[in-house]
């Protein structure tokens, strides 16, 4: 199932981050966002993930706009954005686990994804002993602890060294594989085989101050 | 994105036409008032001439509700319509609120002096009022306490909704409260009837002050556009820069 | 198991994990209850008709310190991103919120009212009413403070503001609980007034969860 949105814009703070903004994803495909620091890379993805209400246009999948059934449409998307949703006081599996059964994963699943990011061993040590790599490595672990058909990540291989960076690039090949969809928020190059480019400095658009002529 | 706003600049000329409307009967129907109120209208049998403050406690009692319900309506407009000038009418309201309120109270503890023998007893009524300040203290609070201004209107606005549906139960808590608490030794406010020597001019101070709120809250929202405006101007300056 | 007890169990085992942040809520209770005979002197007839506006008014006052850490922490470290995502409604979180502050604090501010009023030596006939509205006003005051919480989140001077905002609006709690004890200690019928708490309790329970999703969405966005 096709995943898109048509016209968007959005306002962050009091600035038109972007406008006239469309986009698809098909399943097995991937998006990558670009564009420089503060062109909405981060807003479009929170759009998407619905927690950002577009200021214009809308987001639907086939069967209808993500407004009609917010629910629905989380539970269709895993969303890793810039913060960790860790608790230090819990443990590596413990962390782990309460969003991955949020999201109907299962125990054979957590443990797998685990160990596809390099975390096997550390399922009993607390959130706090871990590195800001093993951090980043634990959220991404959500995307393989259960499934959903889109994945929207940001700047996702952020703290990590070349063999995370790879496991990533390898969990983002299996999704595609088995149909799944990808949004992914980057500046650098992840080596991503056959993925659309969209860049945010496409859609910028001039602020319309709606005070004008107010004198 | 316009279409969704009313046009902020009509408004501004729209109240900028206005507001004399406002503001010159709002002047005469007060100074006629106070006239009456003062000079012309008979003494309390009971109160003697401490009754005049009633003049402008009454009214500024009916202007803290008043004005707490316009508010807590263009707040619900605010969130369900997106409306800016909505929130923008919330937030230009709530010091001229407070001030009412304020002034409620301190006019119902003038009178308290002469008629009770202290500044302050916690009479329902006045127990309520305070109470209603402080709604409209949390109220400014709040929507000053974010970085991000539209974050504080929509939290004010939700805040204010909040309130206007504890209202009720609060007075009738403290109505409650105080039965249990004071028997009835506190002087009645009102006596049995009013004689509209005294009516007529408490009327023409009530929508005097309705009025004067009016004028009040153009003037307030014409301000606050303008703030905006300027702070829009500068983050547009600044974004330049940043692109350049 | 449900999102709902998905949820609840969260939060339980995260407070269970960090036991001092309730022990510590419970311990200022106590310990603001005892200021007061310091202050007013020690003598037993005017401690005992001071005795349920204390305990309430100190409960109030403990689970408004407790009410910062609601969300703040899950808001910070992106949990609550993640919770907003989820297959749960908002409002459900909301309650579930709500519920575990309930038992974390509420809960235990329950148990330690006794204490104190055995401290202020409250008359036998007022125990049975002062558990009642303790039972019946609690949950009341997570709910409402749950919504003060999330209207806050993410504010300069988060704490403060959140007492000022919340305090005006339990004001009502604090009246029928105390007058409660006051008719037992007396003799008359409290039926009346905990059936009044018990529809505060009931209309809180359907309203302040929409708020307080409401107000989450605002902080989110």
């Amino acid at each position: 199932m096709r995943f898109f949105g048509e016209n968007l814009s959005c306002v962050r703070g009091e600035r038109l981050v972007f406008s006239g903004l469309d986009f698809a994803v098909e399943p097995g495909t991937a998006l990558v966002l670009t564009g420089s620091n503060g062109s909405g890379k981060t807003s479009l993805l929170r759009v998407m993930a619905g927690l950002t209400r577009p200021t214009e246009g809308q987001l639907a999948w086939d069967d209808g706009p993500i407004s009609d059934d917010p629910e629905n449409h989380h539970r269709r998307l895993h969303f890793v954005g810039h913060l960790d949703a860790l608790k230090p006081v819990l443990s590596v599996h413990e962390n782990l686990d309460i969003w991955a059964r949020l999201q109907g994963g299962i125990e054979k699943k957590i443990a797998s994804a685990l160990k596809k990011l390099m975390l096997e061993g550390f399922e009993n040590i607390p959130g706090r002993y871990l590195s800001a790599g093993q951090r980043r490595r634990l959220s991404l672990a959500r995307l393989a602890a259960s499934d959903a058909p889109l994945w929207l990540l940001d700047e996702p291989t952020i703290a990590l060294d070349a063999p995370s960076v790879a496991a990533v690039r390898s969990l983002i090949a299996e999704h595609r594989t088995n149909g799944g969809m990808a949004v992914i928020a980057t500046n650098v190059d992840l080596g991503i085989a056959d993925t659309t480019t969209l860049n945010l400095l496409d859609f910028t658009a001039s602020n319309e101050d709606i005070w004008e002529g107010v004198t | 994105m316009i279409q969704q706003y009313a046009n902020p600049a009509r408004f501004n000329r729209l109240a900028t036409t206005l507001m004399p409307w406002f503001a010159w009967p709002a002047g005469i129907l007060i100074v006629a008032g106070l006239y009456f109120a003062l000079f012309n209208s008979p003494p309390d049998y009971q109160q003697g001439d401490t009754v005049r403050i009633m003049y402008v406690h009454v009214p500024a009692a009916w202007m803290a509700l008043f004005v707490y319900t316009s508010m807590a309506i263009s707040s619900a407009v605010g969130l369900i319509w997106k409306h800016p000038l909505a929130h923008l009418s919330a937030q230009a309201a709530a010091p001229i609120g407070a001030c009412f309120t304020f002034v409620c109270l301190l006019t119902g503890s003038l009178w308290g002096k002469p008629m009770w023998g202290t500044w302050w007893v916690w009479d329902a009524r006045l127990t309520s009022v305070l109470i209603l300040f402080f709604l409209y203290l949390g109220f400014m609070a709040l929507q000053n306490a974010f970085d991000d201004p539209r974050r504080g209107e929509r939290s004010a606005a939700i805040l204010a909704i909040i309130g206007f549906i504890n209202v009720p139960i609060i007075k009738f808590s403290v109505d409650w409260w105080n039965t249990l608490h004071q028997p009835a030794s506190v002087v009645k406010m009102s006596g049995p009837a009013i004689h509209s020597s005294m009516l007529i001019p408490l009327f023409m101070m009530g929508v005097g002050f309705t009025l004067y709120f009016g004028a009040l809250l153009l003037l307030r929202m014409k301000t606050l556009m303008l703030a905006r405006r300027a702070r829009g101007m500068s983050m547009a300056q600044l974004h330049q820069q940043a692109a350049e | 198991m449900s999102a709902l007890t998905l949820i609840l169990h969260r939060e339980i085992r995260l407070a269970l994990r960090q036991i001092s942040d309730s022990a510590i809520i419970v311990l200022f209770f106590v310990l603001a209850a005892v200021l007061f005979p310091f202050g007013v002197g020690p003598e037993p007839n005017m401690l005992a008709r001071m005795a349920p506006g204390v305990v309430w008014v100190t409960a109030l006052l403990a689970a408004m310190l407790s009410f910062e850490r609601l969300f703040t922490p899950d808001y910070e470290d992106g949990s609550l991103e993640q919770l907003a995502l989820g297959p749960a409604p908002l409002e459900m979180v909301a309650i579930a919120k709500a519920a575990a502050h309930w038992l974390t604090t509420g809960l235990p501010l329950m148990i330690a009212a006794p204490l104190i009023a055995v401290l202020y030596r409250l008359p036998d006939a007022g125990y049975g009413a002062l558990i009642t509205t303790m039972a019946l006003g609690t949950p009341t005051i997570s709910l409402i403070g749950t919504v003060g919480a999330a209207l806050t989140l993410g504010s300069r001077r988060g704490g403060v503001l959140l007492s000022l905002l919340v305090i005006p609006l339990i004001i009502p709690v604090l009246i029928f609980g105390t007058a409660a004890i006051d008719a037992a200690i007396s003799g008359f019928a409290v039926g009346q007034h905990l059936m009044l708490m018990g529809g505060f309790l009931l209309g809180a329970l359907v309203l302040t969860p929409l708020a307080t999703a409401a107000a989450l969405r605002q902080a989110l966005e």
